[in-house]
């Protein structure tokens, strides 16, 4: 399985990113050479440099880039993680449900799924950030809820196929219900896809979370996200472009490892993409 | 003789496709009894699939309707009980093994695990307790090493093991009546014989009752103890094994045992 992950080409350099923001996500206590808040006016908007402390420069507030950055992989993988999960357990369900229940269910289910689509979700979730003012969670949720829709198509479309299956038949004539056949016989045979989408959603979500905070409507000021600094950043791009350049950069590349993570392990779970 | 375990009475199985209405039934009766065995013949399409997997009543409603008939199970007509009732009786009453090993498990979970959701289903408690019955059940199936095999997957049992997989899955709750349909053509010749024999075997043992559906006169020849021929969702005979083999009476089961193909043709006397 690992093997097949690997065969592609980009899929080690791709790993080895994820591993690596993974890494300063959980230890960024550790690796951290500076309290990310810590502010310092008189060493406000230094460059990069190797001496001096500051490996990555300092931003308008004389705050550590570097330690910001290794912070804000935590928040960005959190957000990332919980929307996926959230938006994927919501999206299985429904598609599950409309796939095999057919019929109305299935009619009033997909309606819904397009009702979402037309919605753009960043508008909804400004609104929602408007209204119920910004936190994490309230970030976390309105992306959550607003990103089941591809979930729900493909799982959808996948059970309308497996539901004809032989093995479906042979679990009702042991006298197993409709739910059950639902949860132990049709989502185990999803999940695959459904892990594959998750991973382009992760990479979603973050860039959307990043969007929200640049937008000044995501994390709150005193969390350190990589959208927030990007915001910051952008008023000093011009004598100081370390400050938006570096979380550009960590949130361009981890979006796209992530992608290639995904496809990566698309192609080894697919039968097709065999060569 | 034992009285019957399941009486079917004038049974009647439309299909509504989309324009027209296919009356793949059209009044079928018969009785099947305790340790004896009822085959019910016929070409592809004469409604033998469709009667077997009525008595379960795993016909999809719709397309699926039943304008006449009674399926009496222990004095309770099967046709008109909720589908609730019906999900108990199947699997641990009446259990129905099917034509394609192939496809009728489940590829992402282990042997066992199926095997053991039949007794949770109807025993309850939790499906780990079950595992000596499982074991038991693939060693009545005649499974070497059922504990190995218990933590395979399908893929990587032979169609015939899979098979005998399928039969342990419904004898493992003990059935009064098992409804096989076609349990052997999708398998190779040498194996056709071995499953036909665990069959056989268990079906002696347990005082079961056996509904087998099929197609191969030899088949029939073999297991049957009753037979019951259907053409077009009509009964044209009905009789013990060996009347109808060696003395039918209906042109159409003459043509089907004249289709038989024979190794030496008899010569006329």
């Amino acid at each position: 399985m690992i093997n097949r992950v690997l065969r592609g080409r980009m899929a080690m350099p791709a790993l080895i990113v994820l591993a690596l923001v993974v890494l300063c996500a959980v230890l960024a206590p550790l690796l951290a050479p500076f309290d990310p808040n810590a502010q310092d006016l008189l060493t406000r908007l230094s460059p990069p440099q190797w001496t001096g402390g500051h490996l990555l420069g300092t931003d308008n507030l004389g705050r550590d880039v570097l330690s910001r950055l290794i912070y804000g992989a935590r928040i960005s993988l959190f957000v990332g993680l919980a929307v996926a999960l959230i938006s994927g357990t919501i999206g299985a369900l429904i598609g599950i449900v409309a796939g095999y229940r057919g019929g109305w269910a299935d009619r009033v289910l997909m309606r819904l799924a397009d009702v979402q689509l037309a919605f753009p979700a960043i508008l909804l979730a400004l609104a929602v950030v408007a209204f119920l003012g910004n936190g994490l969670w309230v970030v976390i949720i309105v992306l959550g809820v607003t990103n089941w829709v591809s979930y729900a198509r493909v799982t959808r479309s996948s059970v309308l196929s497996l539901r004809e299956r032989d093995y479906v038949l042979e679990a009702r004539a042991i006298g197993v219900g409709p739910a059950t056949i639902m949860r132990r016989h049709l989502l185990p045979n999803v999940l695959a896809s459904l892990i594959t989408i998750a991973a382009l959603n992760v990479a979603s979500a973050i860039v959307v979370e990043s969007a929200l905070s640049f937008l000044g409507l995501g994390v709150p000021a005193d969390i350190p996200t990589w959208g927030s600094m990007l915001a910051d950043g952008q008023l000093y791009l011009g004598t100081s472009w370390w400050i938006a350049v570096f979380p550009g950069l960590a949130l361009m590349l981890t979006a796209l490892s992530i992608n290639i993570t995904g496809d990566a392990v698309r192609d080894a779970v697919d039968p097709r993409a065999y060569r | 003789m034992s009285a019957p375990i399941l009486t079917v009475e004038d049974l009647r199985v439309d299909f509504a496709l989309p324009g027209r209405t296919v009356h793949a039934v059209r009044g079928v009766s018969f009785e099947v009894r305790a340790g004896r065995t009822l085959a019910i013949v016929g070409e592809s399409g004469s409604g033998k699939s469709a009667t077997a997997s009525s008595v379960l009543r795993l016909n999809p409603e719709p397309p699926a309707s039943y304008p006449s008939g009674l399926i009496v199970y222990e004095g309770r007509d099967l046709l008109r009980l909720p589908e609730r009732e019906m999900r108990d009786i199947r699997g641990d009453q009446i259990a129905m093994v099917f034509q394609d090993p192939m496809s009728s498990l489940n590829p992402v979970r282990r042997i066992g695990a199926q095997i053991a959701e039949v007794l949770h289903r109807h025993r309850g408690g939790r499906a780990s307790q079950y595992h000596d019955d499982v074991l038991a059940a693939l060693e009545a199936a005649g499974i070497d090493d059922p504990q190995r095999r218990a933590d395979q997957y399908p893929h990587e049992l032979s169609g015939g093991l899979r098979q005998r997989a399928m039969i342990a899955m419904a004898l493992v709750a003990g059935p009064r009546l098992l409804i096989a349909d076609e349990p052997t053509t999708a398998l190779d010749v040498t194996v056709q014989a071995q499953i036909l024999d665990v069959l056989a075997d268990l079906q002696a043992e347990r005082q079961m009752a056996l509904l087998l559906i099929t197609h191969d006169l030899g088949v029939v020849a073999n297991m049957a103890d009753d037979v019951l021929v259907m053409r077009a969702g009509e009964v044209v005979e009905q009789g013990d094994v060996l009347s109808i083999l060696t003395d039918p009476q209906h042109p159409y089961t003459q043509q089907l045992l004249a289709a038989t193909p024979r190794l030496r043709e008899e010569t006329p006397a």
